[in-house]
């Protein structure tokens, strides 16, 4: 498959770079032509599967989340969010909606809300060697 | 960012900017210190300057609707963008708290 356009975006997994990372992909994406719901769908994806690295890849610190974003054909997105981090142990468990092992302010549903945004979500995970969220997403289409 | 107005009857917190992981810890301490203060039999939570919102926006309203139901109040959610309410419905808030939208508002 030929790939049309491609960013990589390096940061840590503070979480004042929650913001950033979703604006900067919904920033790259918006050359497609998306509307108003699907940027902000993307944002909010985006946010979930970043404050995953923050929260619980590196419980005891900052360590790195990579973002690919991938324009295929058709205007189809794909955004890779990957850490080194702890991994996931139960990844079936860990999409159930309102499951957490972030605490009581965290309601447990990440992925729910990026599953509900998204076309597709693919997660895959090693633990201790880290974890990969792969989310699919169509935009600009419109029947005009 | 957050701006409060209470009484003992009514909190009303007036939400602003994003809501996501970083940001709702400063909100939700700041509206449960109004809740713990007032002990309410209303809150009401105003999302009209909310510009976007994660699951943290949720566990924020899930959170405050538990501390108000422990003193026996209520919590009401109001002006919800469409985008902010479509979160909302994921998490099925709309069963646990009066939810409501905002007017639709001119194009900016």
């Amino acid at each position: 498959m030929k790939v049309a356009n491609e960013m990589k975006l390096i940061l840590n997994s503070s979480s004042v770079n929650e913001g950033f990372a979703r604006v900067a992909v919904a920033a790259f994406v918006s050359r497609l032509d998306p509307t108003l719901e699907e940027i902000s769908d993307i944002k909010t994806a985006v946010s979930e599967a970043v404050t995953n690295c923050t929260v619980h890849a590196y419980p005891d610190g900052v360590g790195p989340v990579y973002i690919t974003v991938t324009v295929i054909k058709d205007g189809r997105v794909r955004i890779k969010i990957r850490d080194v981090g702890v991994g996931i142990e139960d990844i079936e468990r860990a999409r159930e909606p309102l499951f957490t092992t972030g605490g009581e302010e965290r309601a447990g549903l990440g992925f729910a809300v990026m599953e509900s945004f998204c076309d597709d979500v693919r997660v895959r995970s090693k633990p201790g060697k880290g974890t990969c969220v792969t989310l699919i997403k169509t935009v600009g289409e419109r029947d005009e | 960012m957050l701006r409060t107005e209470s009484s003992p009857e009514v909190v009303t917190a007036w939400l602003s900017g994003e809501i996501d992981h970083h940001s709702a810890k400063e909100m939700r301490e700041t509206i449960d210190r109004e809740i713990e203060r007032w002990r309410p039999a209303l809150l009401i939570l105003d999302f009209r300057d909310v510009s976007f919102m994660d699951s943290s926006g949720i566990g924020l309203v899930m959170g405050r609707y538990k501390n108000m139901s422990f003193i026996g109040g209520e919590v009401r959610v109001t002006n919800c963008s469409p985008c902010i309410y479509k979160v909302m419905k994921v998490a099925g808030l709309d069963r646990l708290a009066e939810i409501t939208r905002q007017r639709s508002v001119s194009n900016k």
